[in-house]
This record gives C-alpha cells, sequence and structure tokens, in this order.
C-alpha cells in the first residue's frame, strides 16, 4: 500500500504511532509523515472554535540560544523587539535577510537574560540552523545555538475549552497565564511542562512543550480527559480564517513582512537594527509593490497560485492560501495585489480557478476573531 | 480495491462515478471518503453535450479538489439542485439524495469496456 512506503520516506513525530492507530488521513508536511485528519476538517475546525481539540505539532523545530550576546544575536535576526521582553514572555516575529526576503517566521521564547527558545517551521529548520549559525558568527560574542528539535515535542490544547482541559491536568493557574507568555517546568498529568498561551488559530489556547519521550503520556491524558485530535487540514483552515500567516503562502523568501501586512512586527526603532532594515525601510518609503488582502469568493474555492485580476487594472495578482472557510459557510482566500491597483474593501476583483473567472470581493481580515 | 459501499444495481467508472440505469450520475462512497467533506460542486447546465470520459464538473473539499468524469456520452436532462445547496449529501448519502445530474444518453449502461460492475468496480486497484 502507498501509505506505508510513504511513511518511511519522511520524519516522524514521537505520536505518530498514536495517529496511524487512531485511523488519521495521513501525508508529508515540513517533511514529516502528519495526521490531516481525523473525523474530517469541518466536524474538527467546528471543534476548536467551540469546544477544544488538541494538535500534534512536534514537527515545528525548537533553537536554543543561549549565552553572552544572546540578547544582541535574537534582535539582530528578527524584526520585532526581543530583548524588550520580560522573562517568560514569548513574541512572533519574522526573521528577514539582507534583502527584506523573509527567511521565516517563529516565536522567540525569552526564558532569561541571553537565554533564549526559538520555534521556527519544520520545513525550514535546516536552512534556519545555518543561517542563524552564520549570523552567530559574525557577533563579538560566541554564542551556541542548539538545534533540540528532535528531543521536544509540541502538543496544542486549543479553542474557548482550552483553560478548562489544560486545568484539569495540574495544580497551576494556567487560566493566569496572560496571552503570549508562559511558564516552565509545569506538571500537566504528572509531565514536566513549558507551558505557553499561544496558538495558531485564532482560539484561546496553550502550547505545551514536553520532552519527546514524554509526549505519548501527555496526550493520552488529554484524550483521557475527552480532548480530541484535530489535524493538519483544520489547522490550516483556522489559521486562515484568523488570517495567520503559514510560510511558503503568505510569506517567503521574496515576499517581505510588510508586503504580507505584518508591518506590525517590524521595530524600525529598536537600537541596532536588524538584519534587512534597510531593505525595509526603502520599501516602506515608497510603498511595497504589492499587499496582502482577503477575499471573498462566490461560486468556487480560489486556491494558492490562482491569478487574481482587476477589470481595468494592469497587472495580475496571486492567491497565497484559499479555502472553504468552515466558519463562514463561503470561500476565502488571502492574495498578494498590486497595490497600484490601489483597491479597497468592498471592491470586486476575479480569481482564475481553472480557466474560469471566478468573482470576489476584497473583505476586511481577518475572516474570523473571537469574542473577547 | 475501491473501499466503502458499492451498490449491486448501477454501473461504475474506473474515476469513482457510479451511474444508474435512468442515467443518474453520481460519485462513489469510496470517492466522497477520500475526498473529505465536499464543500463545493460545479455541475453543468441542464441541456449541455457531455461526453463520456471527458470532465463534466468538479467536486471540491476543504482540502482537494477532484474533476467529475461523464461515464457516458449524451445531455445533461436535470442536475440535482438541492446538492449544489447541500454538498455534505455527497458525503452523507452518495447513492440517494448526494446524486449530481442525470443523462440522456444512447449509449449502453451496461458493463462493458467503459462501465464496470460492482464486482468489477470493487475489484479495482487502488
Amino acid at each position: 500500500m502507498p501509505e506505508e512506503s510513504t511513511a518511511s520516506r519522511w520524519r516522524t513525530t514521537p505520536l505518530t504511532a498514536w495517529h496511524e492507530a487512531a485511523g488519521a488521513r495521513m501525508g508529508e508536511f515540513g517533511g514529516f509523515w502528519m495526521p490531516i485528519l481525523y473525523e474530517g476538517i469541518l466536524e474538527e475546525h467546528r471543534r476548536v472554535r467551540t469546544d477544544v481539540g488538541m494538535f500534534d505539532v512536534s514537527h515545528m523545530a525548537e533553537f536554543l540560544v543561549e549565552g553572552d550576546g544572546a540578547d544582541a544575536l535574537v534582535d539582530r535576526l528578527v524584526t520585532n523587539w526581543v530583548s524588550r521582553l520580560e522573562n517568560g514572555q514569548a513574541l512572533y516575529t519574522p526573521m528577514c535577510r539582507e534583502d527584506g526576503g523573509t527567511q521565516d517566521d517563529l516565536l522567540v521564547y525569552r526564558r532569561g537574560a541571553n537565554r533564549y527558545l526559538l520555534v521556527t517551521n519544520a520545513g525550514n529548520r535546516d536552512d534556519d540552523r545555518g543561517w542563524i549559525e552564520s549570523v552567530a558568527l559574525n557577533m563579538p560574542d560566541l554564542i551556541p545555538v542548539r538545534d533540540v528539535s528532535d528531543e521536544v515535542a509540541l502538543i496544542a490544547i486549543q479553542g474557548p475549552g482550552a483553560v478548562a482541559a489544560v486545568g484539569s491536568l495540574t495544580n497551576e493557574a494556567v487560566a493566569n497565564i496572560g496571552y503570549y507568555h508562559f511558564r516552565e517546568g509545569v506538571s500537566v498529568a504528572g509531565v514536566p511542562a513549558l507551558v505557553s498561551r499561544t496558538g495558531y488559530t485564532g482560539e484561546d489556547g496553550f502550547e505545551l512543550y514536553v520532552a519527546a519521550a514524554d509526549a505519548p503520556a501527555l496526550w493520552a491524558a488529554l484524550a483521557q480527559h475527552g480532548v480530541k485530535p484535530v489535524g493538519l487540514g483544520a489547522r490550516d483552515t483556522l489559521r486562515l480564517e484568523a488570517r495567520l500567516p503559514l510560510y511558503g503562502h503568505e510569506l517567503n523568501r521574496d515576499i517581505s513582512p510588510l508586503e504580507a501586512a505584518l508591518g506590525s512586527f517590524v521595530k524600525w526603532e529598536k537600537p541596532g537594527g536588524f538584519i534587512g532594515r534597510e531593505a525595509l525601510a526603502a520599501q516602506k518609503d515608497v510603498g511595497t509593490p504589492r499587499r496582502l488582502v482577503g477575499l471573498e469568493a462566490m461560486g468556487g474555492i480560489p486556491r494558492a497560485g490562482c491569478a487574481v485580476t482587476r477589470a481595468g487594472a494592469a497587472g495580475e495578482g496571486v492567491v497565497t492560501s484559499g479555502t472553504h472557510s468552515p466558519t463562514l459557510g463561503v470561500p476565502i482566500a488571502m492574495a498578494l495585489v498590486p497595490r497600484a491597483w490601489g483597491i479597497k474593501v468592498g471592491e470586486s476583483v476575479a480569481v482564475e480557478v481553472r480557466g474560469r473567472a471566478v468573482p470576489a470581493k476584497v473583505v476586511k481580515l481577518p475572516f474570523y476573531r473571537r469574542a473577547s | 480495491m475501491a473501499n466503502g459501499k458499492v451498490p449491486e444495481d448501477r454501473w461504475y467508472t474506473a474515476e469513482h462515478e457510479w451511474i444508474a440505469s435512468d442515467g443518474t450520475v453520481g460519485i462513489t462512497d469510496h470517492a466522497q471518503d477520500a475526498l473529505g467533506d465536499v464543500v463545493f460542486l460545479d455541475l453543468p447546465e441542464v441541456g449541455r453535450h457531455v461526453e463520456r470520459g471527458t470532465v463534466f464538473g468538479v467536486a471540491e473539499s476543504v482540502k482537494s479538489v477532484s474533476d467529475l468524469f461523464c461515464p457516458v456520452t449524451g445531455t445533461v436532462a436535470a442536475v440535482n439542485d438541492q446538492v449544489k445547496e447541500r454538498p455534505e449529501l455527497v458525503n452523507q448519502d452518495p447513492y440517494g439524495e448526494g446524486w449530481l445530474v442525470r443523462l440522456d444518453t444512447v449509449d449502453p449502461i451496461q458493463s462493458g469496456p467503459v462501465l464496470l460492475d460492482a464486482a468489477g468496480y470493487r475489484a479495482l486497484p487502488d
């Protein structure tokens, strides 16, 4: 059978065997053999929006950057302002090349002065390690960069029921962990975890970093508590509705954070600057040639790579991500379109879907925002 | 091996469509399961001429897109408007309420070089 022979070509997580035993539909993502869905994307999506679900996202890459000069190194690497974080605080940030193209987007956890955990995309792991090490070599201090991806598993628990679900497995008052804050050494179901109030779904929730060997026990305890697994299929529709970028789609080496409408994560005022600052500043001065917009389509689902045109306007745009929105019940997409179009919310474009022009209108992003 | 239910009272294509003796066409249980939640159907208009083996429409799930192939040559006599409104019917009842179109055809609807009977469809390699 093709599945079995394919699996051996890809990396696995400590939970791969569990997913396969549970009958998940598996597929490759970022070089890993991952669960795409268990019951169905619509049902899993709905569960996270209304209740709670858990994701195995152990494919994500983790790097420890620790030692004198780490503050300066990480601030040089990323566009957001890291050394301003308190200990126990995290942030989302793009990481750029000199030309302003995006090397990756990541979470940075400040564990202490000069002690950071960087969480990047699985598909970029080797490339990120090479890039970070090359930048580190040019810093005045010798700062070791340790790739701990294989030692660390990551389980996300997301949805309005996430606080209750995680809270029931620990004595720690996890409800008091602020958004984009974290605590280390928390015992969850007897497993020591870094508990982070973050996620990639647009819902409240946690991401739990644990030792790879502990992941099956934690996953089983969550399942025992009635938390159901959610695959990468629903993770994609959830993040898209919340307009969270996916590297390789809204961001890549040819797309700058400014084009991807992530300017709020670019800190111009950061002392000492950062890699890519000059290129980004030049883009900012003249305006990026493209800008990211949200689209709602009628009569067809725009998919990544579909061309976007506007009647009477020169040039064309491209869909970066598109899907059927389970929450809204309509086709939605994000697209990079020429800034020269000057297009506004409510105005119309056409998306070429399999040779047919599907009408779409520009809508406000995000497509979905949870009631707070 | 095609998984799922394969009723005896109709014929099948290797592309996982079924056709009943009255020309009603849909996709098989195996096809709907492989697609996942169907969220959009692009179906032809009544009166359109369609050719055997060509694409007459598209079924999309959240993640994937699948072409629909004509089992016979003919004219679209009816389109299931209900399934266009509620594509989930394809998943819930692929051989019943989830039918897609009805074709008027002079092609024989029987097993042969193009159409398979239930046993032939079940025996298809994946």
